[in-house]
């Protein structure tokens, strides 16, 4: 089972993505979930949202206290104490930001690989909204699931020209980080 | 057809598959998702039923208590203080014998404030006189949503479908909606008998002197006893026409040959489950979850319990000065068992707090250590709280 753990403020799509996540999964034949940790509702605050994905069904009901992956929202939160907490060994962060990544993995000590997402959005959708642009880069970077099942999931959410924004936002992101970089790091956390 | 669907939305797709003619609920907090999703339906021409968005969870209840009684298929929605404001309704509704189904989303109970999953809600209410069935998933909540409109119109007793919620409401998983042929096989329209008639004008619900109020009671007591039946036969005629089962009254899994049972309610069955299968070094345990909450199903628990010597009560709600509310109900249950197990009950997750998968190596280690005479709440974290203020 595949156990990732996304960390953002109010506002910026966290349980969305989540879902998207989940709803991709589900659209390649696998079992998923996906829910918020159901922190106070308003914007700016710091909220967590859990994603799992298995090829069998999946009986938990908990928090995911030890993710495969990590999917920051706002480079910002790394510096709250337990963000990055529980984060398997060999596991990957996944961050918005405009810092190079070698400061963060240094940082951090762990391999993290950072995406301008905000501003990719920003130009892309009109509007400062990180989170589809992280997601397709994690699908790239791990090979979890293929593109096409976050466009389906995109699909079933989103219509018209939002839709044609992310569509392009999301093939833009994939593109500017390694493709499979993470494929070994994925294939041990499925394990 | 299976889809990945947030809890909330599958049974706001569920509830318009049953056709209801009237839904009333109160819009707002402690609202779930399922109304908001219910209105849209509406909106787009998806459902045709009369919505009716009112101003407290009392007229809530009302509206829909009124929609049955006069013969619509009825529905409403809430959780926490919503269901307290509703209590007095809920009590009219069972009383009157109006069939009404409603989704308890659980939350605790404020003070403090608590916005997050336990189960306090619908136990406070237990007493009420309403069929109050627990659903371990999402999958079961849509398939116990439908279930409750055929229970309810056969017995003519209002049925909560209680769902934990943000642990099942806020969760997107793949879950199967049934389609609406099904459904309409499975449920024809409601017939209600007694439905109130202009024509033949009737009052219901009125002073009844001590002459008749204790038959009343002894009546409704004996219906709810005997719902059991038809619990069992709606879901075993649902698993003939979707393959899925709810499981009756009480369901077990985990070796037959296990000595020490885990008995649980809503969706905490399925972290234990997990859990096991994580822990396979500790002894597997039978896991027992309780569907039917009201009626209590006391025969199939003593199944349920029989060979084992050691049985943990897992409760998501407490009454403070007592401690366990389904822990003395399962010792009364089991009173006259022979050789019955010894009881340990415990409370968790109270007001959202996560139970996780070491949960089940906890409660092996404490039935280990501790009497089995007790109660305690399992995840107290006692260095939290200062003795000096």
């Amino acid at each position: 089972m595949i156990e990732i753990r996304i960390h953002g403020r109010g506002g910026q799509g966290n349980v969305v993505a989540a879902y998207l996540l989940a709803t991709a999964a589900f659209e390649e034949g696998r079992f998923a979930q996906a829910f918020p940790s159901f922190g106070a509702e308003r914007r700016g605050a710091p909220v967590t949202a859990f994603v799992r994905m298995d090829s069998d069904p999946i009986r938990h009901r908990c928090q995911v206290l030890n993710p495969g992956f990590l999917i920051i929202q706002d480079q910002a939160l790394l510096h709250i104490p337990g963000v990055t907490d529980g984060l398997s060994h060999g596991g990957g962060i996944l961050v918005n930001s405009t810092i190079s990544a070698a400061d963060l993995s240094d940082r951090l000590g762990q391999a993290v690989v950072a995406l301008p997402a905000t501003s990719l959005a920003t130009e892309i959708l009109g509007r400062p909204v990180p989170n589809t642009a992280l997601l397709s880069a994690f699908l790239a970077l791990t090979g979890l699931l293929p593109q096409e099942s976050l466009l389906k999931a995109l699909g079933a959410r989103f219509h018209g020209d939002i839709l044609e924004r992310n569509t392009r936002l999301v093939n833009e992101a994939a593109s500017l980080v390694q493709e499979n970089a993470w494929r070994e790091e994925a294939r041990a956390a499925s394990a | 057809m299976l889809q990945a669907l947030e809890g909330s939305m599958a049974i706001a797709r569920t509830v318009a598959l049953c056709r209801p003619q009237v839904v009333a609920a109160y819009p707002i907090t402690p609202q779930t998702h399922i109304v908001e999703n219910i209105s849209r339906l509406v909106a787009n021409g998806e459902l045709n039923c009369e919505l009716v968005s009112v101003e407290s969870e009392f007229s809530a209840a009302s509206v829909v208590l009124g929609a049955a009684a006069a013969g619509s298929r009825a529905y409403t929605a809430s959780a926490s203080q919503g269901i307290l404001l509703m209590s007095e309704v809920l009590y009219n509704i069972a009383g009157m014998r109006v069939p009404v189904v409603l989704t308890c989303a659980n939350r605790a109970v404020s003070a403090p404030l608590s916005i997050w999953n336990d189960q306090q809600d619908s136990m406070a209410v237990r007493d009420a006189g309403w069929i109050q069935l627990y659903c371990a998933d999402n999958q079961e909540a849509v398939d116990s949503t439908v279930q409750a409109y055929r229970i309810a119109e056969r017995t003519e007793l209002p049925v909560m479908v209680c769902m934990d919620g943000f642990t099942l409401t806020h969760t997107l998983e793949v879950i199967d909606i049934p389609d609406q042929q099904l459904v309409d096989d499975y449920l024809p329209p409601y017939q209600f008998a007694r439905a109130l008639d202009p024509g033949s004008p009737l009052s219901i619900g009125t002073l009844v002197s001590p002459d008749y109020f204790t038959e009343s009671r002894h009546t409704h007591h004996e219906a709810l006893l005997q719902a059991e039946t038809e619990i069992i036969a709606a879901d075993e005629d649902w698993e003939i026409l979707t393959g899925r089962s709810c499981g009756g009254l009480v369901s077990l899994e985990g070796p037959e040959d296990a000595r020490i049972g885990i008995l649980s309610i809503g969706s905490i069955t399925g972290t234990l489950a997990a859990a096991m299968e994580t822990f396979r070094d500790e002894p597997a345990a039978r896991l027992i979850k309780l569907r039917s909450y009201r009626p209590f199903p006391v025969a199939a628990l003593k199944q349920a319990c029989d060979g084992l010597t050691d049985l943990v009560v897992m409760e998501r709600a407490l009454s403070p000065g007592s401690g366990g509310i389904i822990g003395i109900e399962v010792r009364a249950a089991l009173a006259g068992m022979q050789d019955p197990p010894r009881i340990h009950n415990f409370a968790v997750g109270l007001g959202g707090r996560d139970v996780p998968l070491e949960i089940y190596p906890r409660l092996l280690a404490a039935i280990r250590e501790e009497a089995p005479s007790g109660f305690s709440i399992l995840d107290v974290e006692l260095d939290k709280i200062d003795e000096n203020t």
